[in-house]
């Protein structure tokens, strides 16, 4: 998070709740006041009951302030299930050049982005998803920072949420991934926590594409498999969310 | 759809019904379906639960039960359930457990019935259960071989060329000329013209002229019927060109005249079938009694792998590949045959020589070993005849070695002399089989229940055909012996619907096609055939005449029909696909080789052939010796 409009101490350590009511009033720009009002969960609300959403960028780079978002993907889901008819994919302008080694990754080519249109006018359609909904990731220092930084750029005013992060949560399920001298003697592994490697985990199937669409769906399914397996839909929000 | 969703796109178009799907609709289902995960032991639906979806498995195993709690199915990777309930519009009809970790596509109702009323294929699909959707898949299948589609009048160009069988060669020969044809039909003009319709007598070909006309130096003022063939083999108009194709194979004809009702119609040649297929296995058969040794016979028997892929490819069914690979293998039989007559001069006494097992059936494949046997006219003395028809069955018997039909590890060749007996010899050991049967012993003799005359005197062979068929039915002992032979082998599949698995020569786990699919089913069907009396030796034609006894319910009839079908198909492809990566082929299914269709199909097929063994064992009463 950036901290050219420094918030008081005051309000970042309210709970969330009453955090996006604060902002919702110092909010400037339309969509954010909407999005603050919108209102967060309690911390308390079982996971079940909490509308989510994943959320994957495809990105430039890995640096919130020298790199840029290209491609946005999300899809809204419950515990239950993941909603494909409210799925939405963008390709949008870096304001930085494209990498050749970033092109080749994400497969988004200075043809696809020449006519995409800038982050600031499909904010509006993004927000549209994220509204009232958690948002899951895979990484957490890429998303929240990414959008951050883009905001502040574009509107002058960044923005906070709480997330849940599923690579996060794999890392805390594997605290010794690296073994010890002696497990490597006897063949142990290192464990990954790539969301690929994850998923692998929970019999979930492999998908051969890469683009913020699927890793977003793929995201919402791991969330899914790592509830069902380690915790319960009865688990507070507030046990899961960073 | 997003253009994103590619991934769960193209997993749906590989499994039915979704691989027939427009492309359109899939896009519209695959936008609006919702992923759920659930965990082992997840109860999915409940019995009384409102259906409100379907359910696609997209990865892990769900188990599916009936009312009674009792295991109905095992659903995996790319198969569907929950369509019943919403078919109804009402309650969970089967409920649903997870078996494994699995992700879930579902299907809400909404877009259900808008597949449903946009998409015939789905509608049928999704409406009927397993057996009936086996049926489906074999014509299906069968519909895209035009010669299984087509019917033989629409063979037919011209008007009939005929003429009476009173006219000269000369005549003959002119007629053909002028109209251009291969095959001049000949009628019978006894009731001098004053009757409407002539009949069809005979038959002379281009070929005959050739052969018997030019080469024995005829006068040209011969009647045409010194010559012609008599005792024709004809084809109704409204059969499929297909079946015209099996019956030019099994009797080595060039020319079928085409009959409707008691009208000829014309006549249909080899040369009409091969526009169809374009490299007919019948130009193989035709080309086999052109070879003048059995070195040139070898040589030609490497096309026979060739055409058996070609006809897999081409989308033939298991009762065409079978019939034209023993229409073939006759064929060899026959022109060694032929030729060891050449060599070792006319035969002493008649005989007949005689294919069993397989070949008899018409149901022979690539991989096949040889079975025959040889009846010899009861005026037969071995003291003074036997040192010939050994060394013709040796002759024969090594030539078909050479053409790829490896020798009979049983023994059951011609070379054996227990097997190569007078008329009434035959006719003491089928009595016996028949009359004092004994387990183990029929075990043995099992393959002789398929036997088919194909070289000189093939009226003995049908005359142990009817023997068998006059006493095998009124023997009650036989029949419950057979039953429990036929009981050994059992289809391959586990309680929960899985494939029981067996390691093979190459230690993998397998199945094996033969022994646990096509072999039961044969012989189930054998004996329903010989305890109905017929006389048919290959499995469909059997099932046809088990049909006319009403023995078998007409609906279970079909189903065996298709499950032989089926597997039989799974187990041809199987072969063909090794023939074409250069391996050598086997009957050793990986299931993990096999399409999800298949998979989910022979499932149903190897259920057919179980329920078929239940009610082998209730009808004669009998129980399995032991269970391999």
């Amino acid at each position: 998070m950036s901290d050219n409009q420094p918030l008081p101490d005051t309000i970042k350590s309210l709970p969330w709740p009453e955090q996006y009511k604060a902002l919702s009033e110092s909010a400037q720009a339309p969509v954010l006041k909407a999005f603050y009002e919108a209102g967060c969960v309690s911390e308390n609300t079982p996971v079940s009951e909490v509308a989510m959403v994943a959320l994957d960028f495809e990105t430039t780079g890995l640096d919130a302030e020298a790199h840029s978002i290209v491609s946005i993907g999300l899809v809204p889901f419950t515990l239950d299930a993941v909603l494909l008819n409210q799925a939405k994919h963008w390709i949008v302008r870096p304001r930085l050049p494209l990498h050749q080694t970033s092109v080749t990754f994400h497969g988004i080519t200075h043809a696809d982005i020449s006519d995409a249109p800038d982050l600031s006018e499909i904010l509006e359609e993004v927000f549209a998803s994220l509204n009232g909904r958690i948002p899951v990731v895979h990484y957490r220092h890429i998303e929240r920072p990414f959008l951050n930084v883009a905001l502040q750029y574009r509107l002058d005013e960044g923005i906070r949420f709480p997330l849940i992060d599923t690579m996060a949560i794999e890392a805390y399920l594997h605290p010794d991934r690296q073994p010890s001298f002696f497990k490597r003697l006897v063949g142990g592994e290192p464990i990954s926590i790539r969301l690929g490697d994850s998923r692998k985990r929970y019999g979930l199937p492999h998908y051969a594409a890469h683009n913020a669409l699927v890793d977003a769906i793929a995201t919402a399914e791991l969330l899914q498999a790592q509830i069902q397996h380690h915790f319960s839909p009865q688990t507070p929000i507030g046990d899961l969310w960073l | 759809m997003q253009a994103e969703l590619i991934d769960i796109r193209n997993h749906l178009i590989q499994h039915a019904p979704f691989d027939e799907m427009p492309e359109e609709l899939v896009n519209e289902l695959t936008a609006n379906i919702e992923i759920s995960y659930v965990r082992a032991g997840t109860q999915i639906t409940e019995t009384g639960q409102t259906s409100t979806r379907m359910y696609y498995v997209r990865s892990g195993a769900v188990e599916i039960f009936r009312r009674s709690g009792e295991l109905y199915n095992r659903i995996g990777e790319g198969e569907i359930f929950g369509q019943f309930g919403l078919l109804m519009r009402g309650q969970v009809r089967f409920p649903a457990r997870a078996l494994e970790d699995s992700l879930l596509y579902r299907i809400t109702a909404e877009t259900f019935h808008y597949l449903f009323e946009n998409d015939e294929n789905f509608a049928d699909f999704v409406e009927i259960e397993d057996r009936s959707r086996l049926r489906s898949a074999v014509s299906r299948r069968e519909k895209s071989n035009a010669l299984m589609t087509s019917r033989v009048n629409r063979l037919i160009s011209r008007e009939t060329v005929s003429a009476p069988t009173t006219v000269r060669l000369q005549e003959a020969a002119r007629i053909m000329t002028d109209q251009g044809v291969s095959a001049l039909l000949l009628m019978d003009e006894e009731c001098g013209g004053t009757c409407d319709r002539e009949r069809l007598v005979g038959i002379i070909t281009d070929r005959d002229l050739r052969t018997r006309a030019v080469t024995e130096a005829l006068p040209s003022e011969t009647p045409v019927s010194d010559i012609m063939t008599t005792g024709l083999i004809t084809i109704r108009a409204s059969s499929y060109v297909f079946e015209a194709m099996l019956t030019m194979l099994h009797n080595n004809v060039h020319h079928l005249p085409v009959i409707d009702g008691d009208e000829v119609r014309g006549v249909i040649a080899l040369a009409d079938i091969v526009r169809y297929e374009s490299q007919s296995s019948l130009y193989l058969v035709s080309n086999i009694f052109h070879q003048q040794d059995v070195k040139a016979l070898k040589k030609i028997s490497k096309d026979v792998r060739d055409s058996f892929v070609r006809m897999v490819n081409e989308d033939a069914n298991s009762h065409m590949i079978g019939s034209a690979m023993a229409g073939i293998g006759r064929s060899f039989t026959q022109r060694l045959l032929e030729l060891g007559e050449e060599k070792l001069g006319p035969p002493p006494v008649p005989y007949c020589f005689m294919a069993l097992g397989s070949m008899a059936r018409d149901e022979q494949l690539v991989v096949t070993d040889q079975d025959n046997a040889m009846i010899l006219d009861n005026s037969f003395v071995p003291e003074e005849h036997d040192e010939y028809f050994l060394a013709l069955a040796k002759f024969v018997s090594d030539g078909l070695a050479q053409c790829g039909y490896t020798y009979c590890t049983g023994d059951i060749m011609a070379t054996n002399p227990k097997w190569r007996q007078p008329l009434k010899v035959w006719r003491d050991y089928f009595t016996d089989w028949i009359e004092n049967p004994k387990a183990v012993a029929l075990l043995n003799s099992n393959i002789f229940f398929d036997l088919d005359g194909i070289y000189g005197r093939t009226e003995y062979a049908e005359e142990l055909k009817a023997l068998v068929a006059q006493k095998a039915s009124s023997s009650q002992l036989f029949l419950t012996l057979m039953a429990r032979n036929a009981l050994n082998r059992t289809p391959p599949l586990g309680f929960f619907r899985t494939f029981v698995l067996e390691e093979d020569g190459k230690h993998q786990k397998t199945f094996n096609l033969k022994r646990r699919g096509t072999a039961p089913l044969s012989d189930l069907i054998r004996i329903h055939a010989l305890a109905s009396g017929s006389q048919a030796q290959n499995s469909f034609e059997r099932l046809k005449s088990i049909g006319k006894t009403k023995l078998i319910m007409e609906d279970d009839l079909s189903n065996l029909r298709d499950a032989l079908e089926f597997i039989s198909i799974v187990r041809i492809r199987h072969q063909a696909l090794a023939l074409e990566a250069g391996e050598e082929p086997d009957n050793n299914v990986r299931p993990e080789d096999l399409s999800p269709f298949e998979r989910s199909h022979l499932k149903d097929a190897f259920q057919v052939v179980s329920n078929a063994q239940k009610f082998l064992r209730f009808r004669y009463n009998s129980q399995a010796t032991r269970h391999v």
